[in-house]
C-alpha cells in the first residue's frame, strides 16, 4: 500500500528514471493508437482531431470576416456565406466545444485525478473516438455531396430546414453521430467516477476537475438524446414528409425550437462546466493557496447542471411562446447566473493574499474569470425579456455566446493545454511564446467580439451577407480584431509544436501543483500508477498560514 | 475484481415473476375495458395504470427493487427529468391554445 | 455501491472485472434510450392537447386486438427473458437457453404482427405524409405522423434487442455465460425490459386513445 506523497515543488530536479515506457513510448505504430484502449492516447486522438476541427473553424470565421470588410460582395456569394456561418456553426460546436475539455483532459487526467488506472469501460471510450471520427467525416462530406453545404445555421430551424435542397440530411445524421459519442463518454465518466476512485478518495476529496466533469457527464447522458430524436426527426420530416414540424401539414415550428434547445441550452453547459473545472484546477497551483470553497464550487456544478436544463426557452422569447412561458423562463434564466456566480466569487476568494506566479496557464485563467464574467452578464442581459426583444438575432447574441464559449471555454481549453501539456507530452514550451499567443489572443478577442456588442446593440442583425453603411466603420474593426486573434491561435499552435520539437524536458512538476497527476512521471507509464495510491489528503493542501504555500515533504 | 454482491434473498422466486406477469395481463385487460367504458376513465386508467405497469418492471423484471438507492436515485432522476421537460413545455403550449 | 475502492481491490490482479459498474453503465445508455422516446412523448403530448378530439378519431382505426396481443406478447417475452436469467443464475443452462429462445420468438411474432398492422394500413393509404391523411386534416396527419414514428423507432428496438439477445443465445450456448458470470445476460435482459416498458406506454396513447 503506497501512501500519496506530496508532489515535489517547483522543478529544478530530473524526473526519476521509470523502469517502464511511457504511455508514448509503450508502443509504436498507427494501430496501436487509433486501436488503443489506454485513455491517456483516446486522449491524444481526440487533441489532435479535434484542433484540426477546430483550425478549420477559425478559418472559416476568418473567411467571414473578411467577407464583411467591404459592403456588398468581397469574396463570396450570399448562398457561400449561408453555407460558412452553418459550418463554422457545426464545427466549432459539435466538433470542438462540446467535445472540449472532457474529450481531451477529461479522458486524460480523469482516471489519474481519482487515482484510477484507466475508465471504467476502455473500449467503449475508443468507441467514442471512433463514433467522433466518422460524425467529422460525415460533416466533411455534407460539403461535397448532394446539394452542397447546408445553410440553415447550425440550428437546423424547421421548416427552412425541411425545404431546402441543401445537404441538411447528412449534416444533421453527422451531428447525430456526435452525440451517440458524447452519450458514451458520459457515461463512463459517470461510472468511472462512481467505481473507480482510489482508497481514501471521498467525494469530497476529488479535484474539482472531477466534480465539474460528473456534472457535465450527467447532462450528457440526459440531455444530448433530445437532440438525437429531434435530428432524427429532421431527417424523417426529409425523407418521408411525416409533417410533424411542417405548418403545411399542422405540424408546429416552434416545437422544434422547443425540442433543440431542450439540449442545445443544457449543451452549453457541458460546455462551460469543465472548463470551470480547469480554472479550479489552475487557479490554487499558481496563487500557491487551497481553493476557496471547495463545496461551494462543487456543488454549484451540480446546480448549473439542473438549472441549466429549464431556461432552454429564453432561446424563443421572440418565438410566439406564450407570456407565462417567458415570464417563467426569463426567471429561471436569472436564478441560474447565481451558481456561477458564486464560482467566481470563490475563485477570486482564493487569489486573496495568494503567491501569484504568472506562468502562461496563469494568464489564461485570469482572462478567463474576466471573459466569461463579460459573456455571463451579457447573458443575463439578454434574459432580460424587453432587452431580447431588441438583440435577438443581433450580433449582441453573436458576442454574448463568443465571450462565453470562446473566451470562456476556449480560453480555459488553452489554459489547460499550457497547464497540462509537460505532463501529457514531456516537453516544456517556451514561456515567451506562450505570452505571445496569450497578447494576440485577448486583444484581438475583444477587439472582434467586443465590437460586436456595440453592433448588436446598434442593430446589427446575425446572419446577414452584408450590412448597412452605419455599421461599416466597427465591421471593419471587428474583422482586424479577427486577424490578431487567428495570429494568436496560429502561435498557440506553434507554442505547442515547438515544445513538441525543441522543449526541455519537462520534469515531474513544473508547477508545483498538488493533484495526483503531479506525482507521476512526465509522461506517465501506461498503467498511471506503479501502485494505485491511498488518499490521505485533500487537494491543493497549500500551507494556508504563511499565505504562501510550500508542499510538504 | 467486484463480482456482485447479491445473496440468493435477492433473487426473487419463479413465482414471483410469473405473479408480476400476471398482474401485467390484468392491468393490461383492466386498461382495456376502461378505454371502452368512457373516455374520461380511459384517460384516468391511463395516467395511473399504465405508470404501475411500468413500475412492476422496472422493480421487479429489472430488479430495482433490490439494487441499492443509489441507483434507484439515478432512475428516479432520468424518470423526473423527461416529467420536466414535458412540464416546462406545457408553461408554453398550455397557454396559447 | 459508491464508496471507494478498498485497498484489497486496489490491489487486485490485473484481470478488471466490476459487474455492479458493468450494469450501472447499461442502466445509464438505459436512460438516454428513454429520453430519446421522451423527445417523441413531449411531441405526442403537445399534439395531442392541440388536436384532442381529431386524436381521438384516428385512434379509432387502429386495431385494437392486434395493439393488445402484441402487449401480451411483449410482456410474456419480459418473463421469459427474467426466467432465462433466473435459471441461468441456478446453473440450468438447458432452461436458461429455452427461454431465451422463447424470447427471441415471441420477439419476432410481435414483429410480423407490426407487419400485418402496417401494411393493412399502407393498402387504406394511410402513411407518412400520404395525401389522403392531408385531407382529413392536421390532426389525423399529426396522430399517424406519431404513430408511425414511434411505433418504428420501437420496432427498430425490437429488432436490436432480439439481435441481442440472439448474441447472448450463442454465449450461453456456447458456455461464454456461466453461473458465475452472466452480467451481459443481464444487461440484455435490461435492454429487452426496456423495450417492453416502451410499449406499455405506446399502446394507451395510440390504441386506446379513442
Amino acid at each position: 500500500m503506497t501512501t500519496l506523497a506530496a508532489p515535489a515543488t517547483h522543478a529544478t530536479h530530473a524526473p526519476h528514471a521509470q523502469t517502464e515506457p511511457d504511455y508514448l513510448r509503450a508502443s509504436s505504430g498507427i494501430l496501436s493508437w487509433i486501436g488503443s484502449t489506454d485513455h491517456k492516447r483516446i486522449a491524444i486522438l481526440y487533441l489532435t482531431t479535434m484542433l484540426a476541427m477546430f483550425a478549420a473553424g477559425v478559418l472559416i470565421g476568418v473567411l467571414m470576416r473578411v467577407e464583411q470588410l467591404t459592403i456588398g460582395e468581397t469574396i463570396m456569394k450570399p448562398e457561400t456565406y449561408n453555407a460558412l456561418f452553418t459550418l463554422h456553426g457545426v464545427i466549432m460546436i459539435f466538433l470542438f466545444v462540446i467535445p472540449g475539455l472532457p474529450a481531451v483532459f477529461g479522458n486524460f487526467f480523469l482516471p489519474i485525478l481519482i487515482g484510477a488506472k484507466d475508465v471504467s469501460f476502455p473500449r467503449i471510450n475508443l468507441a467514442s473516438w471512433w463514433l467522433f471520427i466518422t460524425g467529422a467525416a460525415l460533416a466533411v462530406a455534407s460539403l461535397f455531396t448532394g446539394g452542397g453545404a447546408p445553410d440553415t445555421g447550425w440550428s437546423f430551424y424547421a421548416p427552412f430546414s425541411i425545404r431546402t435542397g441543401t445537404n441538411v440530411s447528412l449534416a444533421v445524421f453527422a451531428a447525430f453521430v456526435l452525440g451517440f459519442s458524447s452519450i458514451l463518454t458520459g457515461l463512463n465518466f459517470i461510472t468511472t467516477i462512481h467505481r473507480m476512485r482510489a482508497p481514501g478518495m471521498t467525494w469530497h476529496k476529488m479535484p474539482l476537475f472531477a466534480w465539474a466533469a460528473y456534472a457535465t457527464a450527467w447532462i450528457q447522458v440526459l440531455a444530448t438524446p433530445v437532440i438525437g430524436i429531434t435530428l432524427l426527426l429532421v431527417m424523417a420530416e426529409r425523407f418521408l414528409g411525416v409533417g410533424i414540424f411542417d405548418p403545411a401539414k399542422g405540424g408546429d415550428p416552434v416545437l422544434y425550437q422547443h425540442l433543440f434547445w431542450i439540449y442545445s441550452h443544457p449543451a452549453v453547459y457541458v460546455m462551460i462546466l469543465p472548463a470551470m473545472g480547469a480554472i479550479s484546477e489552475i487557479l490554487p497551483t499558481f496563487a500557491r493557496r487551497s481553493i476557496f470553497g471547495y463545496a461551494f464550487i462543487a456543488y454549484s456544478s451540480i446546480a448549473i447542471a439542473a438549472l441549466g436544463s429549464i431556461v432552454w426557452a429564453h432561446h424563443m422569447f421572440t418565438s410566439g411562446m406564450s407570456e407565462v412561458a417567458q415570464f417563467v423562463f426569463s426567471l429561471l434564466t436569472f436564478l441560474v447566473a447565481i451558481p456561477s456566480a458564486i464560482k467566481v466569487f470563490n475563485w477570486t476568494a482564493t487569489l486573496y493574499k495568494g503567491s501569484i506566479d504568472m506562468q502562461p496557464p496563469m494568464l489564461f485563467a485570469l482572462s478567463f474569470i474576466f471573459l466569461f464574467c463579460i459573456g455571463g452578464l451579457t447573458g443575463v442581459m439578454q434574459g432580460a425579456l424587453a432587452v431580447n426583444q431588441h438583440v435577438h438575432d443581433t450580433y449582441f447574441i453573436v458576442g454574448h455566446f463568443h465571450y462565453v464559449m470562446f473566451g470562456g471555454t476556449g480560453f480555459a481549453f488553452f489554459a489547460a493545454m499550457y497547464y497540462w501539456f509537460p505532463k501529457m507530452s514531456g516537453r516544456m514550451y517556451s514561456k515567451k511564446m506562450a505570452n505571445a499567443s496569450w497578447f494576440c489572443l485577448f486583444f484581438g478577442f475583444n477587439g472582434l467580439y467586443f465590437t460586436m456588442l456595440i453592433l448588436g446593440w446598434m442593430g446589427m442583425p446575425r446572419r446577414y451577407y452584408d450590412h448597412l453603411p452605419q455599421f461599416h466603420t466597427l465591421h471593419i474593426v471587428a474583422s482586424l480584431g479577427s486577424f490578431l486573434l487567428a495570429a494568436g491561435v496560429v502561435l498557440f499552435f506553434v507554442t505547442l509544436i515547438s515544445g513538441l520539437r525543441k522543449g526541455d524536458k519537462a520534469p515531474e512538476n513544473p508547477w508545483g501543483g498538488k493533484t495526483l497527476e503531479w506525482s507521476l512521471g512526465s509522461p506517465p507509464i501506461v498503467e498511471n500508477f506503479h501502485e494505485i495510491p491511498t488518499v490521505h489528503q485533500a487537494p491543493y493542501a497549500y500551507n494556508e498560514e504563511s499565505g504562501h504555500g510550500h508542499a510538504n515533504d | 475484481m467486484e463480482h456482485t454482491t447479491e445473496t440468493h434473498a435477492d433473487h426473487p422466486s419463479i413465482g414471483t415473476f410469473l405473479a408480476v406477469w400476471l398482474a401485467l395481463v390484468v392491468l393490461t385487460a383492466m386498461l382495456v375495458i376502461a378505454s371502452q367504458v368512457s373516455h374520461d376513465l380511459a384517460v384516468a386508467a391511463m395516467l395511473t395504470l399504465t405508470p404501475l405497469k411500468a413500475g412492476l418492471v422496472l422493480y421487479y423484471f429489472m430488479h430495482l427493487k433490490y439494487e441499492g438507492v443509489l441507483l434507484k436515485a439515478m432512475v428516479f432522476v432520468a424518470i423526473a427529468t423527461l416529467l420536466v421537460f414535458i412540464g416546462f413545455l406545457f408553461f408554453d403550449i398550455g397557454f396559447t391554445w | 455501491m459508491d464508496t471507494p475502492m478498498t485497498d484489497a481491490q486496489a490491489h487486485a490482479p490485473s484481470e478488471h472485472r466490476d459487474d455492479l459498474g458493468a450494469k450501472v453503465g447499461m442502466w445509464l445508455f438505459l436512460f438516454t434510450e428513454l429520453i430519446l422516446f421522451g423527445g417523441l412523448f413531449i411531441l405526442y403530448s403537445a399534439y395531442r392537447s392541440m388536436h384532442a378530439h381529431a386524436f381521438e378519431d384516428a385512434g379509432k382505426l387502429l386495431d385494437v386486438p392486434l395493439g393488445v396481443t402484441n402487449t401480451v406478447v411483449l410482456l410474456t417475452s419480459s418473463l421469459t427473458v427474467v426466467l432465462a436469467i433466473a435459471y441461468m443464475q441456478r446453473g440450468d443452462r438447458r432452461k436458461a437457453t429455452a427461454f431465451l429462445l422463447a424470447t427471441i420468438g415471441l420477439a419476432l411474432t410481435f414483429l410480423v404482427i407490426k407487419t400485418i398492422e402496417w401494411s393493412a394500413k399502407f393498402e387504406h393509404g394511410i402513411f407518412p405524409g400520404s395525401p389522403h391523411l392531408l385531407e382529413k386534416g392536421p390532426g389525423e396527419t399529426l396522430f399517424f405522423g406519431l404513430y408511425f414514428l414511434m411505433t418504428g423507432l420501437h420496432g427498430l428496438h425490437v429488432i436490436i434487442g432480439g439481435i441481442l439477445l440472439t448474441v447472448m443465445l450463442w454465449w450461453v450456448v456456447k458456455g461464454k455465460t456461466t453461473q458465475d458470470n452472466y452480467v451481459y445476460l443481464e444487461n440484455a435482459g435490461l435492454y429487452w425490459h426496456l423495450v417492453d416498458v416502451i410499449w406499455i406506454f405506446l399502446l394507451p396513447l395510440f390504441y386506446l386513445a379513442a
